[in-house]
């Protein structure tokens, strides 16, 4: 006797460890029918060469025994997280996720729903059999009210289990999926519906059309307790008085395929285009020593630009620079500073304990750090910051107007730039003033405007820096 | 060609050199600079980002890309890290080959955004379910944040198994002159197991189960004889062991704060030198010993002894006699000081 073999499987089941044609679900159960369904789909189209199902965790975990295509098997829960993946990196595949209720609508429902609302571009079959299959008859989120299972022994209660889930009317929420249909594979004529909507979804995907979801209603008499023709007439009667099968969404015909990828440039290419500058790489000179310098002030007064502008200059002097700021929510709290660090050599530790020059534009950062600048080392204050503390013994104090001075010169927030004067004038940081311009004119680069104001600033505060700065 | 660019910045560089095809993102700080700066070059240079709605999926995400022949990647930090230790074990279940940053803040549960070395255990003996490793790699410095990251993405295709790059927030948020690599290294070929959508890869299956007892314990064999193989690629920095008396053990960024410890100790008198496994796993073991020797050593760690406790372990594995290794440390997001560590060794030896 010959029976017609089913297209788009595999002749023999092999990957099962046995030579067989016999699936491993149970009599009466869904799945079978589904599986083929999608398998005659493929075949019929000619898409087994381009096709990748990704399969679940649950009764339907075994479909790569069947489908004669590429197979993933995902993690529980996980097959849309997966399928994203796969659909964005091969833009020619026919990408499909095959998941149980417990797996599409418990565990992975967020990455089902986010996979579902970013537009992904592959097909969703979610079978819909009320229940847990593979792990013994637990609640899924699509059990029934008042449905006994291992977990609801007394039958689910809403009260402490809530409501039935319904997958197609929340995905129907969102803009993006193309396609969503509810259908049955209960009895013939409901399977004859099922088969055009699996076909729909994967031709979807053969146009790259977008995401599209057929949730299948499908019987388990195992679970449900009952043999094949009960379990089917449970579904039809009870299952779909709670899911009423239709179709939720078709725009098929106004999706729009997406578009192929532009030609990129190469890393080398992308790089030699935007970066930055030409600076060379640091070279070691052991003579020059190493200077640890701390900035420290109110978030919004340039802090972290100040120390960049200085450790960018030391760059363009082949020194080794380290810059460390402070970053999250201290930073948001209000505090910033960073530590700068230029070197002869490779740079140990890039955090400034014990710094050489120490930049302080309010008062809490003085207090807080003037304790830690190391004796022949040099303190630099804004004269607003009111000297409570007084320096370790063999630092240098130094007071510049640098507040005042920006408000005076008309531009407040260039504080930062009247103490990268200063530091200048006092030849603190061993970098020349025309690269200590050049960095601060490069981190105008976005506003070429405020460099060249910047640069004004700079000269007319080094004239004032002269006659203003004063020794503590 | 050189940029001066923060560690986290420069390990997106790493990974564009490296042909990484996509990046699965999800914000957390002190690793968000990874994802931004991914977020804007990966399109630029015709690669895929994708932002996930959590790191769990960001990691699964990984495993459908890797199970496509991809290179991916994704960053993070600890609690990050916990969620995609779910992905991370069934690469490693399925071979699967993908780079995890991990920009290491002080834990556990919330802790905060500071830098910390809490997760080496996390990341060095499995943070997930079953008998697996991953290839581990502490940078120390920006270039090495660019450098390892091509070097992650090499040794997970070569050795079929994820790797991590175990760096934290004061190596992601300082900023240092990074030298741009030459070149593309050339693509791993995938084809042969790697599901694709296309003719030849039509018969290939992605998978981590195995039902049949038996089998699975062959497949767990199997994996280990590939951690075996990982052995030979294990590498270390040593800075002034030669004629060392005190030796400072220290990955990451307390390796930089044991080499400032080690000139300053020079300086008082003391040879001091640094030992730093610049892989974490496979671990340099052999050179450890080699380069230990009996000297008296010290280990600096922003963690509770994890890293102290490991190197007891290799040397002990290594046949070596027990040796007491001491240990300066901070916890919490508070970075061991330069002084505190030549203080220990003046205290200690």
């Amino acid at each position: 006797m010959t029976t017609k073999q089913t297209t788009g499987m595999y002749d023999n089941f092999t990957r099962s460890g046995r030579d067989t044609r016999a699936t491993h679900y149970c009599a009466g159960c869904g799945h079978g029918i589904i599986n083929k369904l999608i398998a005659e789909a493929l075949a019929d189209m000619g898409l087994q060469d381009r096709a990748i199902i990704v399969g679940p965790v649950g009764c339907g975990v075994f479909g790569y025994y069947y489908w004669d295509c590429g197979n993933i098997s995902a993690a529980h829960g996980r097959a849309h997280a997966v399928a994203t993946a796969v659909n964005r990196t091969e833009r020619d595949a026919v990408v499909l996720a095959y998941q149980g209720d417990g797996d599409f609508a418990a565990i992975g429902f967020n990455n089902s729903f986010q996979a579902a609302s970013r537009g992904e571009h592959f097909a969703a079959f979610f079978v819909n059999n009320a229940i847990y299959g593979m792990t013994g008859g637990q609640m899924a989120p699509t059990t029934l009210t008042g449905m006994k299972t291992m977990t609801t022994p007394g039958g689910r209660d809403p009260a402490t289990a809530g409501l039935p889930l319904h997958v197609c009317e929340v995905f129907s929420q969102l803009d993006a999926p193309v396609y969503i249909e509810r259908v049955s594979v209960a009895d013939t004529p409901r399977i004859m519906k099922a088969r055009k909507a699996i076909r729909k979804a994967i031709e979807i995907q053969r146009d790259g059309k977008g995401y599209a979801l057929v949730e299948i209603i499908a019987p388990c008499p195992t679970n449900m307790g009952t043999d094949s023709l009960k379990a089917a007439e449970f579904c039809n009667t009870q299952m779909e008085a709670e899911f009423p099968l239709g179709c939720f969404r078709d725009r098929t015909a106004e999706a729009v395929p997406r578009p192929p990828r532009p030609p990129a440039p190469t890393p080398m290419a992308f790089f030699a285009d935007t970066h930055d500058d030409d600076a060379p790489a640091a070279e070691v000179d052991e003579a020059f020593g190493e200077i640890r310098l701390k900035f420290s002030g109110f978030g919004g007064q340039g802090i972290l630009s100040l120390g960049l502008c200085v450790a960018e200059a030391a760059r363009m002097e082949k020194r080794f620079i380290t810059w460390f700021p402070t970053y999250g929510p201290e930073q948001r709290g209000g505090a910033a500073a960073c530590s700068v660090v230029i070197s002869g050599k490779p740079i140990g530790s890039p955090a400034v304990d014990h710094p050489n020059v120490l930049v302080c534009m309010n008062q809490p950062s003085y207090e807080r750090f003037v304790g830690t600048v190391v004796p022949g080392g040099v303190v630099i204050v804004d004269e607003t910051v009111t000297r409570t503390v007084a320096p370790p013994e063999g630092v240098r104090l130094v007071i510049m107007p640098a507040i005042s001075l920006a408000a005076k010169l008309g531009v407040p927030k260039a504080a930062n730039t009247m103490m990268l004067a200063a530091l200048s004038r006092l030849g603190v940081t061993h970098v020349t003033r025309d690269n200590l311009i050049r960095a601060l004119v490069d981190s105008f680069a976005k506003r070429p405007a405020l460099a060249e104001k910047n640069v004004t600033l700079f000269e007319a505060a080094e004239i004032e820096a002269d006659s203003r700065i004063r020794l503590g | 060609m050189t940029k001066f660019i923060k560690g986290n910045e420069a390990v997106v560089v790493g990974a564009l050199y490296a042909g990484a095809d996509v990046y699965f993102g999800y914000p957390i700080t002190p690793a968000s600079e990874i994802a931004h700066a991914a977020a804007a070059w990966f399109p630029s240079l015709g690669r895929e980002y994708v932002q996930a709605e959590c790191e769990t999926a960001a990691a699964n995400m990984m495993f459908g890309a890797a199970a496509a022949g991809r290179l991916s990647m994704s960053a993070t930090s600890g609690p990050g890290m916990s969620l995609m230790q779910e992905g991370i074990s069934y690469m490693a279940g399925a071979e699967l080959p993908g780079v995890f940053v991990n920009i290491m803040r002080a834990g556990p549960g919330l802790g905060n955004v500071y830098p910390e070395q809490g997760d080496y255990n996390q990341a060095v003996k499995g943070g997930g379910h079953g008998n697996y490793q991953c290839v581990v790699l502490a940078p120390a410095s920006v270039q090495e944040m660019c450098d390892l990251t091509l070097r992650a993405f090499a040794l997970s295709a070569k050795h079929r198994t994820p790797a991590i790059l175990l760096a934290d927030g004061l190596l992601g948020q300082m900023m240092e002159t990074l030298v741009l690599p030459q070149e593309m290294p050339p693509r791993p070929d995938m084809t042969a197991w790697a599901v694709q959508g296309t003719p030849e890869t039509r018969g290939n299956l992605v998978k981590s189960i195995f039902l049949n007892a038996h089998e699975q314990e062959q497949h767990n064999r199997h994996l280990q004889e590939r951690y075996a193989a990982m052995r030979a690629d294990a590498a270390h920095e040593a800075y002034l062991c030669d004629d060392a008396e005190v030796v400072l053990l220290g990955y990451g960024i307390s390796s930089r704060v044991a080499r400032s410890a080690a000139e300053e100790l020079r300086a008082q008198g003391v040879k001091a030198g640094v030992f730093r496994p610049v892989t974490l796993n496979p671990f340099p073991a052999e050179a450890l010993c080699k380069t230990l020797d009996g000297r008296k050593a010290l280990v600096v760690e922003m963690s509770n002894g994890q890293f102290r406790d490991d190197v007891q372990m290799h040397i002990a594995k290594e046949g070596k006699r027990y040796q007491s290794v001491s240990l300066v440390n901070h916890m919490g997001g508070v970075v061991v000081t330069v002084d505190e560590v030549v203080k220990a060794v003046r205290i200690s030896f």
